[in-house]
């Protein structure tokens, strides 16, 4: 059960990285426009750095 | 789903304009844009101006976010998109809500920490169910209260504030039971926690319900911003300017800046921007969105205006009589406040239902409480057994049932052309048995249509005439007369006659064509055109109203559906007679006031009736917000368009009955998602009774219940 030490944090280090970057994209407007960001992929001057 | 749109920080904030170092960014409304070239056109158009720094289109929205160096205006940046092929129109930043939405954000964030903590509480209660045993588990059940005490505090925050918020007003809403829930959930299995005494511990309980209710709670928020959002977008559209005839000559000012005694220059095809009396100028007013007229009078110097009248063919000078808030349509509006009293009596759905069920559960666990501990001596026990019923029937499913379903019947009628502004509006909606519809502006487009002409030279002498004059009969007129193949006969010296008509030479002869008393036709009370040659007696050109595409379909629509349709109008008995024979509606008056329209609408819903009334104009406002639900086009006034519940945002009225289905539907489907929730509880409440509740088992009940709801509300979306 020694492996435990390491696991344990390992999963929450995972967590709060997923945590970090939902945080990330709410706070760089990736959810502003959920319609037009799914066009925008396709273009060739896709730009994916909404204005705030 | 628009979810946390309009967080673009300049949207709304116009910013001060002090000297030409700050600059206000432009907004414009982009309302057919639909794929990736759109968005790429839009965005290069915008680009190529001069004076263009950035411009970034929002597609959900429909809009885009210009930024300038301050030498190009939003007008000029409209002309350039229509020369690219997309109509755009200027937003009036001032009338959008100011500041990005604080409000969803914040709500996807406890959201987002709710749904992280509850992943990895979930992965050691899994550990824990699964057998792990001693020291182990008390040290899973510590990192787990370690995670999640915090994170509830944290994602908790909107329930526990909604429950003091209801306890302070002495009421018991939803939030009570959801709060007492969640805080005893954690005290105790904290308590657990840190005694290491071997209970169950319900952090991922509490979580898990924390998470669902605010994903329901988003639900909610983000249909309404939706809505809310699109109307205040309306009535950004009507930018309302006038010209001042100052001192120094024409200048532009907001209307509500206009002062009595100011003179305003209003130009053919403008709406008029406040109360007053004609100085200078002879016209034709176009009265029909103030009282349903559908003809055109005429208005000579000394004759009195209002605001919210459209004139059509003259310019006019006018001295302001009324302005603001003053102005007969103003007051006209404030009839409104008065009226709504149908919708405040209505008690949603959901409200109804949690109205049976917080007294239910908060007896039934006390009940458990009391049983447990006076059968077997042991409080901590007892209410350990009370927390399982409160966890076990908590209202995960309820808080998801309507929510769920009104964002996917709103969704869809977005798609079909209507804009549903209130919560509770598809609710009513669903409890319709009669419709009441508006007839000008509404049924009719206004427009008026030929019935029927007279054909060759004449035709063609009249065509020539028409041509000259921008007054609506007139160039249907002209339509006709193309439609039927004719050219235009060479007339000279052609000159429009204010208020009157339009005169010129053919052949050497004088001819007119306009109003009877012009063209010395005799005036028999229906709409009609005179054409006249000299040495010939007048010819009657009879006007017909064209009906709304879908006009008769909708008509048909509900009638088929079982409601019952009726015509109110404030035009002439003879004209509302026609339409309702053209459409075969059997209940039709006319010559009716506002005040008239919402008598009526009251003794139907004193007969019992619940009433939808679909209207444009401002002699509808009072009756949209006294009926019982109400539809407005998005072609009528601001007033009208704020005081309905659904906006008709195409001009296809044959949405109407398909709507009328949808919300029936929607009213099911939200009855049939808080049986199936109910349904959950009445398996679960005797297991948790008999305190042989587990934690895995409510975390199994709540998921699938939850997740049955939405399914079930998802397939009303296509």
């Amino acid at each position: 059960m020694n492996i435990l030490v390491f696991l344990i944090p390992v999963s929450l280090f995972l967590g709060f990285l997923g945590l970090g970057a939902f945080m990330w994209s709410l706070r760089h407007a990736q959810y502003d426009d959920m319609e037009g960001a799914r066009h925008r992929i396709l273009s060739d001057r896709n730009d994916d750095h909404p204005a705030r | 789903m628009t979810a946390a749109a309009c967080a673009c920080g300049g949207i709304a904030a116009q910013r001060p304009q002090t000297g030409a170092t700050v600059l206000p960014d432009i907004l414009i409304h982009l309302p057919t844009i639909h794929c990736a070239t759109c968005i790429a056109t839009a965005e290069r158009t915008l680009g190529a101006e001069p004076g263009v720094l950035s411009a970034r289109v929002n597609l959900s929205l429909k809009r885009a976010l210009v930024t300038t160096d301050g030498t190009i205006g939003a007008t000029e940046l409209c002309t350039a998109l229509e020369r690219a092929g997309l109509p755009a129109h200027p937003l009036d930043t001032g009338r959008l809500a100011t500041g990005p939405d604080a409000g969803a954000r914040d709500l996807l964030l406890r959201i987002g920490v709710a749904g992280f903590a509850m992943m990895n509480v979930m992965l050691l209660s899994v550990a824990v169910w699964s057998g792990a045993s001693d020291a182990t588990r008390d040290l899973f059940h510590l990192i787990s209260a370690a995670i999640a005490v915090p994170a509830i505090a944290y994602s908790a925050r909107p329930f526990l504030a909604g429950a003091v918020r209801s306890l302070r007003a002495g009421r018991l809403g939803m939030d009570v039971p959801i709060a007492l829930a969640i805080l005893l959930a954690t005290l105790m299995s904290a308590a657990e926690a840190l005694s290491g005494a071997g209970g169950h511990a319900w952090f991922e309980a509490a979580l898990s319900l924390t998470f669902f209710l605010l994903a329901g709670r988003y639900l909610d928020l983000s249909c309404r911003r939706a809505a809310r959002s699109a109307a205040a977008e309306l009535s950004a559209l009507d930018v309302a300017t006038a010209t001042r005839i100052g001192a120094a000559g024409p200048e532009a000012v907001r209307s509500d800046a206009l002062l009595p005694g100011d003179l305003i220059r209003v130009l053919p095809g403008q709406r008029l921007p406040a109360d007053g009396e004609i100085v200078e100028g002879e016209t034709d007013i176009d009265r029909a969105a103030m009282t349903g007229e559908t003809l055109p009078v005429a208005a000579a110097p000394g004759d009195a205006v209002a605001a919210g009248e459209t004139n059509l063919t003259g310019a006019l000078v006018v001295r302001v009589t009324r302005a603001g808030q003053d102005t007969q349509l103003a007051r006209l509006a404030a009839l409104v406040a008065t009226a709504e009293t149908a919708r405040s009596r209505h008690v949603s759905l959901a409200d109804r239902a949690g109205g049976i069920y917080a007294p239910l559960v908060h007896v039934l666990s006390a009940a458990a409480f009391v049983a447990w501990w006076a059968l077997s001596g042991d409080a901590w026990h007892a209410l350990g057994i009370a927390i399982a019923v409160l966890i076990i029937t908590c209202p995960c499913a309820l808080g998801l049932a309507v929510p769920a379903v009104s964002v996917a019947a709103s969704g869809r009628l977005f798609r079909r052309g209507l804009l549903v502004k209130s919560a509770t509006a598809l609710e009513r909606l669903a409890e319709v048995d009669v419709v009441v519809f508006d007839k000008t502006g509404t049924l009719t487009t206004g427009t008026p249509a030929i019935a029927d002409a007279p054909q060759g030279t004449d035709l063609r002498v009249a065509l020539g005439l028409a041509e000259g004059s921008d007054h609506p009969a007139a160039r249907a007129l002209a339509a006709h007369a193309r439609r039927a193949g004719e050219s235009p006969a060479p007339v000279e010296h052609r000159r429009e006659v204010p208020g009157q008509g339009v005169e010129g030479t053919w052949q050497g002869r004088r001819v007119r064509l306009g109003r009877a008393s012009f063209t010395g036709g005799s005036d028999d009370g229906t709409s009609a055109l005179w054409l006249a040659i000299d040495g010939q007696a007048p010819h009657r050109i009879r006007l017909a109203e064209t009906l709304r595409d879908g006009a008769s379909d909708a008509v048909a629509g509900l009638r088929a559906a079982g409601v019952r349709v009726m015509l109110l109008s404030g035009d002439g008995a003879g004209a509302v007679a026609e339409i309702a024979a053209r459409l075969g509606i059997a209940d039709a008056r006319g010559g009716l006031l506002p005040a008239d329209k919402v008598a009526a609408l009251d003794s139907l819903a004193a007969d019992g009736h619940r009433v939808l009334m679909v209207g444009d104009g401002l002699n509808d406002t009072a009756a949209l917000a006294a009926a019982h639900a109400s539809i407005a086009p998005h072609s009528g006034l601001d007033a009208a368009r704020s005081a309905a519940d659904i906006v008709l945002l195409g001009q296809d009225l044959s949405v109407v009955p398909e709507a009328l289905a949808l919300a029936r539907l929607a009213r099911r489907r939200m009855a049939q998602n808080l049986w199936l929730a109910a349904a959950y509880n009445v398996v679960a409440i005797p297991v948790a009774l008999m305190g042989a509740a587990t934690p895995l088992l409510a975390a199994l009940a709540m998921s699938t219940s939850s997740i049955t709801v939405s399914l079930n509300a998802v397939r009303l979306g296509r």
